[in-house]
């Protein structure tokens, strides 16, 4: 069991974060490795990035946003409760070159995970740039952190409720247009990670981005997160989750992403008419 | 009348048009009147060449004995020097080439039934729980790390523990078991008896970590230095092997161990009553022709198909699968698609599978694995339409624990480097058998080797090299 011991609802009550305490996973944990979670018994395991690592306390963070029947369920999760299962660290974690000019792209959720990224590159003496964004002002998430662990921060809402009235794709062109970027990382959406990956193509400025597909063990050994990157198929989990925008199907994980859509629908709605029911 | 003529015991089935929809297990089990029959039948050998044919030598004709008398409490008791998991190996074992091949009485007619013996054994200890598992020795104050916990590492820890020493199992999936559980599905071995079995092991005083991914959570050397003192790695051969051939990333196209894994470790046969969904082919192929096809593919039976075909390149001959569960899978309606090979995916505008193009194939020359090299029959071109294809074409090893281990020798296929006879690898300290080493082989093969592991291991905690 894996208890929670610190609990946040961000962005309107719909994106929480959980501190969750793991000692073996926060003394391995590097950046832009993933956890794989399970709630309950009857639960299906989750794969989350972490966004935050504890060794001294010995804790793992992770952001979420409640989009279907298990993240509903680590949603109702509180303090001193626990995760039945947490394993990791899994997957590769970020290979952060020092001293370049990189812009971070982050998009929803995305920024969680950018987050650490972010940070780490600028200790490791990068000159970071970060563009976050999300679709309106109450689901920007992590703002004042992110202006920490960048030189230059931006803000945009899709509504423009607040800062840069867009996508941070525009940000970003102005910069790129502006020359001198070593390096971008995106992660986000997947529609938002495939269109920054297409204008820094154009740009030619290498381009990394942190893929979620859909995943069963997180170890390698099921094929169910496959991906194709350069015309290969790649395990997300094992061969990522990072990898170079330019060389990802995006259409294709888009795709896979959808194989189960009904079937989480009707997950989802047996759930919240139980809630519903309960009370 | 003579053993040689007494009919063997058949053990009762449930009907296929009724099992063919559900998950329980196939054979029901004997009676104890059926057992105490067919224990009758053996000769008793004083050479017994079934024990040669066990892997783990367990006393056949000493606890088949017991039950012939009636003693159905001490049966258990005689397997259990040799064997701690017989309700796994009565049910998994392919008792034909192994005890049952080598029976006196299958020379002339059929053998003695030993696996449905042993499994009834063990069945009726379960639920009578009439004899004491035998007694550990002193304790040693040795420590031993045991990687993964399927059937090698299950009986490395069964031996070890017996032997005093104190034995840590680490998993990486969230229940023990390794494939007993992720792999072979229900109705060939509930999923209960393996949670039995482990916990008649941890009640011996072995130790069950789980969610522990060895190579991520935590590395070999740092197992040793935690106070280990040997290492057992049995992380078995869970890297699934894809064709390679176009549209595989389609909606549709599944890994069998995806498959299976969703099925059996996640229960998803019983989704929406648990979370983990899992698709459901109105029409599905499996591709392959070994064991895990056929499990594949009955499972997708059970899963409501209304038809599954099995795609394989070679003939019935050649299929690797026990004739037994061929036998049950066209019971249940299964179709075979013999010397056919896919070529490709074709999908639809969602990106879901609509139908496999295959090409019929015929046998050439004999090749190095000793059987006849299938060859494709130009213009011999067809499609098989489907919604769900399962890839069941075997499996490689995983290099996620080899590569957290860089001075472990590995062969070129990226398996384990292990001495045959103890398991030893080219790292001290560590010991390896199982998958791992062979590639994908049986259960009982993998508990074989665990063996000879054990005593190996035991031996170093005892001797030093």
């Amino acid at each position: 069991m894996f208890t929670i011991v610190a609990r946040e609802e961000m962005a309107a009550g719909t994106v929480i974060l959980n501190e969750i305490l793991a000692p073996s996973i926060a003394a391995k944990a590097r950046p832009g490795q993933f956890l794989i979670l399970k709630a309950n018994e009857k639960g299906e395991r989750i794969p989350l990035t972490m966004a935050e690592t504890d060794p001294e306390k010995g804790t793992v963070t992770v952001i979420y946003m409640v989009v279907g029947k298990s993240t509903e369920l680590f949603k109702r999760l509180k303090v001193g409760e626990a995760y039945q299962d947490v394993i990791g660290p899994l997957g590769q974690p970020t290979h952060i070159e020092p001293g370049k000019n990189v812009i971070c792209v982050g998009g929803g959720t995305g920024v969680a995970v950018l987050h650490p990224i972010a940070r780490g590159m600028k200790q490791a003496g990068c000159n970071v740039t970060s563009i976050i964004g999300a679709r309106n002002k109450d689901l920007i998430i992590l703002e004042d952190k992110m202006r920490l662990a960048s030189h230059e921060l931006h803000v945009c809402t899709d509504d423009g409720s607040y800062g840069h009235a867009g996508f941070v794709t525009e940000v970003l062109k102005e910069k790129l247009k502006d020359g001198g970027v070593d390096q971008v990382v995106a992660i986000g959406p997947v529609p938002m990670m495939k269109f920054v990956s297409q204008m820094t193509r154009e740009f030619g400025v290498p381009t990394m981005v942190s893929l979620n597909p859909i995943m069963i063990d997180g170890t390698g050994m099921c094929g169910g997160c496959r991906v194709t990157v350069g015309g290969e198929i790649k395990f997300g989990c094992v061969d990522g989750p990072e990898f170079d925008g330019h060389q990802v199907d995006f259409d294709e994980l888009m795709l896979r992403l959808k194989a189960y859509a009904a079937e989480e629908r009707c997950s989802h709605e047996r759930c919240t008419c139980e809630e519903r029911g309960a009370q | 009348m003579s053993a040689t003529q007494t009919p063997r015991q058949a053990m009762p089935e449930q009907e296929p048009a009724v099992r063919a929809r559900n998950f329980e297990e196939v054979p029901l089990g004997y009676t104890p009147e059926m057992a105490m029959a067919e224990a009758g039948r053996c000769l008793q050998c004083k050479k017994p060449a079934c024990v040669q044919g066990c892997p783990v030598n367990i006393d056949i004709p000493g606890f088949i004995k017991h039950i012939a008398e009636g003693e159905l409490d001490k049966a258990i008791g005689k397997i259990w020097e040799r064997n701690l998991l017989p309700a796994i190996c009565g049910r998994v074992c392919p008792q034909e080439s192994q005890c049952e091949g080598n029976c006196l009485l299958g020379r002339k007619g059929e053998p003695v039934a030993i696996g449905n013996l042993e499994r009834f054994a063990a069945d009726w200890e379960r639920e009578h729980h009439a004899c004491v598992l035998p007694s550990s020795d002193d304790a040693t104050g040795k420590k031993v790390a045991v990687i993964g916990s399927g059937p090698s590492s299950l009986t490395v820890a069964s031996d070890l523990v017996l032997k005093g020493h104190g034995v840590t199992l680490f998993e990486a999936f969230h229940k023990p078991g390794g494939v007993l559980v992720y792999g072979i599905p229900e109705f060939r071995l509930p999923k209960d008896i393996v949670a039995a079995e482990v916990a008649c092991l941890e009640s011996q005083g072995v130790k069950l970590e789980s969610d522990v991914v060895v190579g991520r959570t935590v590395t070999v050397d740092e197992l040793f230095e935690q106070g280990f003192d040997a290492v057992y790695l049995g992380v078995g051969a869970g890297l699934p092997k894809f064709m390679k051939i176009p549209g595989e990333n389609l909606v549709g196209v599944l890994s069998a161990n995806e498959y299976l894994t969703r099925a059996n470790l996640m229960k998803a046969y019983l989704f929406p009553e648990v979370d983990t969904p899992i698709p459901r082919g109105r029409r599905v192929a499996v591709l392959g022709g070994g064991n895990v096809a056929m499990d594949s593919a009955r499972t997708a039976m059970r899963m409501g198909a209304e038809a599954v075909s099995l795609i394989y390149r070679r003939s019935r001959d050649e299929m690797p699968a026990r004739k037994a569960e061929i036998h049950h899978a066209e019971e249940e309606g299964l179709h075979f698609e013999l010397l056919t090979n896919p070529v490709r995916y074709v999908g639809d505008d969602q990106g879901r599978l609509r139908a496999i193009e295959c090409v019929r194939m015929e046998l050439g020359e004999v090749d190095a694995s000793g059987r006849r090299r299938p060859v494709a029959v130009p213009g011999s071109e067809f499609t098989v339409e489907c919604d769900l294809a399962i890839v069941a074409i075997g499996s490689g090893a995983n290099p996620l624990l080899p590569g957290s281990t860089p001075d472990l020798p590995l062969n070129k296929w990226g398996y384990v480097i292990a001495d045959s006879n103890t398991g030893k690898t080219g790292k001290k300290g560590v010991w390896s058998g199982g998958d791992i080493v062979t590639g994908a082989a049986t259960v009982i093969l993998a508990m074989g080797a665990g063996r000879k592991a054990a005593d190996s291991i035991h031996e170093y905690l005892t001797w030093g090299w």
